[in-house]
């Protein structure tokens, strides 16, 4: 037992007290400025970053005064009040959405129906990896032609390449999420007894959630990018044309003020869909919940 | 010292509420255990190999015991539980509950792993300790609700139950997996080393926790660990595993020794005698 014996040579030192004084507990939690409250709040931030932005953009434009080359921001801001006093941007923006949100509402819903199908078996795994990787090189806009030999001059012929651009994209985020996933978590709820889909909305998807948000953002980013490019290619269909179709037209016509005051219109949304809906999704699941910062 | 006022204050209640546990009358509880374990070897696949972890393991665990697997790391003593949650299919040998073979996890059989992350940190500490109950169709969300409730007031949590689980440390954490087995009221609750993340104090705290419990509730409970202390602190009955393959060394009754005894020298005998049991074939260092 001598092994055991922990106690080392005689120790001269003694045991010693402190009494510790009572605090004042004012002290301890000091009101921070108004200032640095308002710096805490990212709206005020990126607010600074966008009118430094502008206002760089201004001084550049006024530098070079050509304003079929660069308009200011200025006279792209008059072109945009134009554009939407008149209505024709509005009328512009909302044929757009409207395709958009179909298209990435159909990709969106496609994917998570594919990684849901993976979830089970090995060969279903592989088939989504092998579509994947297959079809997710591959531009949305290259297939833009066969779109239109098989559904014509119309909107059908975007929602495809739209949900061929969502689709896959969105499919490897939420597979890779769903992997993610942890071993005690997946035991905790098949322990419940949750199976085939009830285990994947009350564990899967709630735990991959943060893939499952960028997914979606990646996913809205793209498709944003393939519509804008793919209604410049298509142009209009019976006088309805979007934001691609409208920026194409002003360019033909010179309007360098109507083109950028299109392509703030596009950027506008981009930032208010990404700092209002995403935000908003995330402060209430993903942050509230500890899973991200 | 005041577990130990608790243990006996609580006494007279236990046998009331061990009934209100299980419909099963004692007598039978006997003739069928509530656990039967036969013969059961168990593999797992790695890219080259069929690993055995445990080789025809055999115990039976009757109702109300506090049944601990204690064995060293590698000894299959957390597969040996992974197979009777249902996660895994023994290669040879079968598991039963209540005279049952079982397939596959089921809410009969909760688990409180070792893992922190076993609480979904998208549902507060209430709804945690409702998943199960709702989960397995027990309950209905209002009565789901008020058992969860009760059951947190039961392991002290009543003033957290809105938190969110990342809030949590991580002894409030097993705190509230321990809940959330128990308002499942399960016919073994099963413990995959609950405490060995814990810091000492902490671990100590939560087995004195575990104990008033089962005094107050009663449940049967099979726990794994690799310390012997724990083991004997814990259990009523210890069942030594050897080193790989997993394979049953002794089955001890060591319901005499507490948090109360350690110093005690037939606590300190047994401790020899499972340390002897476990280590004997090895070079002494």
């Amino acid at each position: 037992m001598s092994v055991h014996d922990l106690r080392g040579p005689v120790d001269s030192r003694v045991d010693r007290f402190f009494d510790l004084p009572p605090v004042d507990v004012r002290e301890l939690k000091v009101a921070r400025s108004v200032g640095q409250r308002l710096w805490d709040q990212s709206v005020v931030r990126k607010s600074v970053i966008l009118v430094l932005l502008v206002v760089a953009w201004e001084v550049v434009a006024r530098v070079q005064n050509n304003p079929l080359m660069l308009p200011s921001a200025m006279e792209t801001a008059s072109a945009l009040w134009h554009g939407l006093a008149s209505g024709v941007l509005l009328a512009r923006v909302s044929a757009s959405l409207s395709v958009l949100l179909k298209g990435f509402a159909l990709g969106a819903f496609l994917a998570l129906a594919l990684t849901t199908l993976a979830v089970s078996t090995r060969i279903r795994r592989d088939l989504l990896t092998t579509l994947t990787s297959m079809f997710s090189p591959l531009p949305a806009i290259s297939l833009l032609p066969l779109a239109l030999l098989w559904f014509g001059l119309g909107e059908a012929s975007l929602i495809f390449v739209l949900v061929h651009s969502v689709l896959w994209a969105m499919a490897i985020n939420i597979h890779a999420g769903f992997q993610g996933v942890s071993e005690t978590l997946r035991m905790a709820g098949r322990n419940y007894g949750l199976k085939g889909l009830r285990y994947v909305a009350f564990i899967l998807i709630p735990a991959a959630l943060p893939a499952l948000l960028a997914g979606l953002k990646i996913g809205w980013a793209f498709a944003w990018r393939t519509l804008i490019a793919a209604e410049l290619v298509f142009g209009a269909s019976s006088g309805k044309g979007g934001l691609g179709w409208y920026i194409f037209q002003n360019r033909n016509e010179l309007y360098t003020d109507n083109v950028f005051a299109g392509l703030v219109v596009v950027i506008v949304i981009g930032l208010l869909v990404e700092n209002i809906i995403f935000d908003s999704v995330e402060r209430l699941t993903v942050k509230r919940w500890g899973m991200v910062r | 010292m005041s577990i130990a006022l608790r243990k006996r204050h609580v006494l007279g209640e236990a046998s009331l509420d061990r009934e209100a546990y299980s419909p099963t009358n004692t007598s039978s509880a006997v003739a069928t255990p509530r656990l039967a374990v036969d013969n059961v070897t168990l593999e797992y696949r790695t890219r080259q190999h069929v690993v055995k972890a445990t080789q025809q393991v055999s115990f039976n665990v009757q109702e109300g015991d506090r049944f601990v697997l204690l064995g060293p790391s590698g000894c299959g003593k957390s597969t040996l539980l992974k197979a009777i949650a249902g996660f895994l299919t023994p290669a040879e040998g079968s598991i039963r509950l209540d005279g049952n073979t079982i397939h596959g996890p089921g809410p009969d059989r909760i688990v409180v792993f070792q893992e922190f992350d076993q609480l979904p940190p998208w549902k507060t500490v209430k709804q945690n300790v409702m998943f199960p109950l709702l989960a397995s169709r027990t309950l209905g969300r209002k009565a789901a609700e008020q058992r969860a409730l009760e059951t947190l007031e039961k392991v002290g949590f009543g003033r957290f139950a809105d938190a969110y689980p990342h809030t949590l440390s991580g002894g409030m954490k097993q705190r509230v997996a321990i809940a959330r087995a128990l308002a499942m009221r399960p016919r073994v609750l099963l413990m995959d080393e609950p405490f060995a993340a814990l810091d000492a104090l902490t671990r100590r705290k939560m087995q004195e926790e575990l104990l008033a419990l089962w005094q107050q509730e009663g449940f049967t409970l099979l726990f794994v660990t690799h310390s012997i202390e724990e083991a004997q602190v814990i259990g009523n009955r210890v069942l030594l595993l050897s080193p790989h393959p997993g394979r049953v060394r002794a089955e001890l009754g060591c319901a005499d020794d507490s948090l109360h005894s350690l110093g005690s020298e037939a606590t300190k005998a047994r401790t020899q005698t499972i340390h002897r049991l476990l280590f004997e074939n090895e070079v002494a260092p």
